[in-house]
């Protein structure tokens, strides 16, 4: 039993050992199984910041789950975090680990090699200033493999360090390693990648991970943790940059006090500087930069401080301040890369949430202008884009926005999408350039006002958009609403789904792609009417939620009225008015609503009608009454 | 013109360095904006500016009735000039970026989250939190309430620190305790798991569901554990508070899309890419207040199973032939006392902890004797949606 303190352990360490090349994040990417996590756990194990408990944990899981055989360490189990990854052998997310050198800290991303997951590389990819590319010496250069090259490239990551692994699998072959850093040359040289180097590797032995394997004397150059303590790191790059400000939060603790939140996303600034606020283009000057600590004379790129500013203006959460001699873009229409990570597919015209820095706000891509072929990297045609594929598109949005190139800036340039109706993260885009459209088109200025019109009509516009299954009654009952409106004086119109297709949407088939653009024509159009004072009744089948959503947005608060005429689909396959249902089942027809395509049945609908209960008689009369009760 | 040597007496006056300084960034500047910064008379800023003329560092110019200044040729040679401009240049220390990036996930879910809450355990990890989100509101008071999940049986200076924590900040803190748990009197000895499961898991679940909380901050670390290496930034939990590791929303850049669905709720994870060295760091360069359970001292101990338990209370029930000793110990982490073993130590200050960290051969969930009861027990706790 100790009575008395005793001696502190003593250790010449410095308190802080503060790592001379700084802080760099990395990811390892690549092929499945091509070594990956092995590779990190090697790094990990070697650096000797393992400890022992970690260590003998190690040893259990890998008699128990081990890939490498009896005695071995299976380095991959430090990294493969979850049940499912350890019993299925894959790594399925990123997982983020820290180690550090006396030469450098290292927060390392572990992204997973299969297809299926390559939303959650980008993920990692997103972060990193370099990617460690592995390839199995066995299999060369992969799919996969220029896959992940090509969205690291695309991601702006500067420096790709090709890993040749497995290198004990082929007797540590010099030639395996040339043949396979030919061809890593000549993809580097087609992504435009600024810095690369091959290493021969293997991460089951150890050999050219943290110092120079003897079993590969013909390589010569540093191994694989000596070329990651040196290389460049780009965040200091930003601060040479100019000073770019998202606002993302007002700081309002009292009223003599009004200050905004953020992190310097580039630059530099200085109390008495001038800024510009974007995109309303008010300018003011910085009186103080307010943190925790004491005021600051100045702020640089990737400090979080709060900006006073010395005139009241008015910026809110997602206006972007900047230096007004190099300041930033303004637009609502771009050019920009998307890679789709969502399985439904991008629909052109439908509309999405996009975050770009701190602001959200609804765009629609109006068209996709090619995809690119992962494998040969070539530019193909493309109408939708399916999970992991990678396309430039035209963005369209409803305001302006501030922002800068994704290559100059990725702050200010890089946005995600995100789905309206399942809120999934759908895309990740950089923004290229801003097309000058939105500057020559100025919309017609309207003389008579909408509620003119309306007045002069004695009629509150609306749409009644009817949706529901084919052959559920939608025009049916659609019909006699016009009737009894019409008698009644109102000056209504119909637009039919079936009819519409004749004319204005002949053009249009049944995919995904051409439901959307059909009903966003359709909601058009109903959009016009009912700026010129009429009630349009759309009757429709509109089976996808969000189409719905996107037409009930065009209109103004109250305007639309959702009609869900609800008829089960064996009361509607049983009707089949016009034989369509049988020749669906029978595989004539593709795309059928109900048989091989979802019906997603409103939820709020201001309007549910159930049809196997009631006439259409009836049905209409409620629709009447509803009316009535709104105005 | 001076030579060398007065050079270097020019230079070492703090007020006449703030101004080449501010030339060097805004040349032209007036005597007025030059003398903004600093609590001096004009004419002693005058004084300063005359040195600095004669110096031949700084040149005047008469633009109509203004004087404006600006460096001289002389003065563009300085290494020192180019040293700050290096300086200003340089990349950010890792701290300094870890504490930005934490900051930035804070302000970014209060500003688009509806009911946060801060999850305070108290330990060192909520402390660094703690301080992190007074940085990152300042000088607004704390936009969001802080919950303690009270199991009872927290060490009794860690409750008499919280309380002292919440005085001084003036802040809003909610504690709440299982009423199953509080009315069955569970307790870790009897109940084992079913403890942790009632008290902790079900309570907090209980606590967010009770409040109405959207989104709750907590202070996990990526290099705490495996499966928590594998978590975002923001976790997303659907009813029950449950985590589905196989589809995590993406998290790309910094743009966190926060939006949820209908009975889902969210984790936030500030010091996710913290290291446990960090946190301690940290906490000497930012001189946090801890518990002082992190230091070692002499406590009443007893030895369990190899693990130091303290005698914090008469409620610890002794086993035949314990007898209390007093031992030098300190808490690499803290939680429930009955639950949370002590390692032996001499470190009584935050360097000695820094110390002892530098040299550690285990990890500090060694000391947790909660989650060594099953192997993936971690992962299996936040399926069920414990932290
Ligand atoms: N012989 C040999 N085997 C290796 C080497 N590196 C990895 N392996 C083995 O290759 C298999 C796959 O390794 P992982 O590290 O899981 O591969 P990965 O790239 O992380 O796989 P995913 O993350 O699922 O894409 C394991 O059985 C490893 O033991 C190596 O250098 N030599
Ligand atoms: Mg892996």
């Amino acid at each position: 039993m100790s009575q008395r303190q005793p001696a502190a352990a003593a250790s010449d360490a410095p308190l802080f050992v503060d790592a001379p090349n700084g802080l760099l994040r990395f990811i390892t990417c690549g092929s499945v199984d091509d070594g990956k996590s092995t590779l990190i756990g090697r790094l990990l194990y070697d650096s000797k910041l393992l400890l022992d408990d970690q260590v003998s944990a190690l040893e259990l899981a890998s008699k128990r789950f081990g890939t490498t055989g009896e005695g071995n360490l299976d380095f991959a189990l430090l990294v493969d975090g979850l049940q499912a990854e350890v019993e299925q052998g894959i790594t399925i997310d990123v997982a983020y680990r820290f180690f550090a050198t006396d030469k450098r800290k290292f927060i390392v991303a572990d992204t997973p090699g299969h297809e299926q997951y390559t939303r959650n590389m980008v993920t990692g990819a997103s972060t990193a200033d370099l990617a460690v590319l592995l390839v199995d010496a066995r299999q060369g250069v992969v799919t996969q493999t220029r896959r992940h090259a090509y969205i690291a490239a695309l991601l702006g990551v500067r420096t790709v360090v090709m890993a040749v692994n497995k290198m004990d699998l082929v007797d540590y072959d010099e030639d395996v390693f040339r043949q396979i850093r030919a061809d890593f040359a000549g993809l580097a040289s087609l992504l435009n990648l600024a810095q690369t180097h091959a290493i021969p590797v293997s991460a089951l032995k150890g050999d050219n991970i943290s110092s120079q394997a003897p079993t590969m004397p013909w390589y010569t150059g540093p191994s694989l943790l000596e070329f990651l303590e040196t290389a460049p790191q780009t965040q200091s790059d930003f601060t040479r940059q100019p000073f770019r400000f998202p606002v993302q939060w007002v700081n309002r603790p009292h009223l003599d006090f009004r200050g905004y939140s953020g992190c310097v996303a580039s630059g530099q600034i200085a109390v008495g500087d001038a800024i510009l606020a974007l995109p309303s283009a008010k300018s003011s000057t910085v009186k103080r930069i307010v943190s925790f600590d004491g005021d600051m004379q100045r702020a640089r790129a990737g400090q979080a401080v709060t900006l006073v500013l010395d005139d009241e203006l008015d910026i809110s959460r997602g206006d972007l301040l900047c230096a007004p001699k190099d300041r930033a873009e303004v637009s609502d229409q771009f050019m920009a890369t998307l890679v789709w990570m969502d399985e439904k597919p991008l629909l052109p015209g439908r509309s999405y949430l996009m975050k770009l820095a701190t602001k959200t706000l609804p765009t629609t891509v109006s068209s996709i202008k090619h995809a690119i072929n992962i494998n040969s990297f070539e530019k193909t045609a493309a109408k939708t884009l399916t999970l992991n594929e990678i396309a430039e598109v035209n963005l369209s949005l409803e305001t302006e926005i501030a922002f800068d190139a994704y290559e100059e800036n990725h702050q200010t340039g890089g946005f995600i999408l995100i789905d309206r109706m399942t809120n999934a993260t759908v895309a990740a885009g950089m923004l290229s350039f801003a097309l000058r459209r939105a500057q020559n088109l100025h919309r017609q200025a309207l003389n008579i006002s909408k509620p003119q019109r309306a007045e002069q009509k004695g009629q509150k516009p609306r749409v009644l958009w009817f949706t529901g299954l084919s052959g559920s009654g939608k025009s049916t009952v659609a019909n006699l609403v016009e009737q009894k409106l019409f008698a009644e004086g109102h000056h209504c119109m119909i637009l039919d789904g079936d009819n519409v297709r004749h004319g204005l949407n002949r053009d249009l088939g049944f995919t995904d792609a051409d439901r959307v653009e059909n009903i966003r024509r359709i909601a058009e159009v109903a959009k016009l009417m009912v700026e010129a004072g009429l009630i349009v009744l759309v009757s429709f089948i509109s089976p996808f939620r969000s189409e719905r959503r996107m037409a009930r947005d065009l209109m103004e608060e109250g305007e639309f009225v959702e009609v869900f005429v609800d008829t089960p689909l064996e009361v509607c396959e049983q009707r089949d008015v016009k034989g369509l249902y049988a020749k669906a089942r029978a595989g004539e027809i593709k795309n059928f609503t109900g048989i091989d395509s979802p019906y997603e049945a409103p939820q709020d609908a201001e309007l549910h009608l159930k049809s196997a209960e009631a006439s259409a008689d009836a049905l209409a009369d409620k629709v009447l009454a509803y009316l009535a009760a709104q105005t | 013109m001076r030579n060398e040597a007065d050079i270097h007496a020019v230079l070492a006056d703090p007020i006449r360095r703030r101004v080449l300084e501010d030339l060097a960034r805004n040349p032209g500047l007036t005597a007025s904006d030059l003398g903004e910064p600093f609590e001096i008379s004009k004419p002693a800023l005058s004084r300063h500016l005359k040195i600095l003329e004669e110096s031949g560092l700084v040149e005047r110019e008469i633009d109509r009735q203004f004087r404006r200044f600006r460096l001289s040729a002389r003065a563009e040679t300085l290494d020192w000039l180019a040293d700050l401009r290096m300086q200003a240049l340089a990349p950010l220390s890792h701290l300094d970026q870890l504490e930005a990036e934490s900051i930035h996930t804070m302000r970014e879910v209060v500003a688009e989250m509806s009911n946060p809450v801060m999850m305070y355990s108290i330990g060192k990890d909520s402390s660094v939190m703690l301080h992190l989100a007074l940085k990152a509101f300042y000088p607004s008071k704390l936009p969001f309430p802080l919950l303690h999940i009270d199991t009872t049986w927290k060490f009794r200076e860690m409750i008499a620190f919280r309380d002292q924590v919440a005085e001084r900040y003036d802040l809003d803190l909610r504690i709440f305790t299982s009423p199953d748990g509080k009315a069955e009197g569970i307790n870790p000895f009897d109940h084992g798991a079913h403890y942790t499961d009632v008290m902790k898991t079900a309570a907090l679940k209980q606590a967010l569901d009770h409040y109405g909380f959207d989104v709750a901050f907590g202070g996990a670390r990526r290099d705490e554990e495996k499966s928590r290496a594998k978590e975002r930034v923001l976790s997303f939990r659907s009813k029950g508070h449950v985590w589905n590791p196989k589809g995590q929303r993406p998290e790309i850049w910094n743009v966190f899309n926060t939006r949820v669905n209908k009975n889902e709720t969210i984790r936030a994870f500030p010091l996710s890419n913290w290291t446990e060295l960090d946190i301690w760091q940290y906490i000497v360069r930012e001189n946090i207040p801890i518990v002082p359970l992190y230091f070692a001292a002499r406590r009443p101990v007893v030895e369990r199973d190899g693990a130091l338990i303290m005698v914090d209370d008469e409620r610890l029930p002794l086993e035949a032939g314990e007898t209390p000793e007093q031992r030098w110990v300190r808490f690499r982490t803290l939680g429930c006392y009955p639950l949370t073993g002590a390692i032996e130590s001499q470190a009584d200050t935050l360097e000695g902890i820094v110390r002892e960290m530098q040299v550690a051969r285990t990890s500090e969930r060694q000391g947790r004797l909660i989650d060594q009861d099953q192997s993936a027990s971690m992962e299996k706790k936040k399926l069920e949606g414990y932290f």
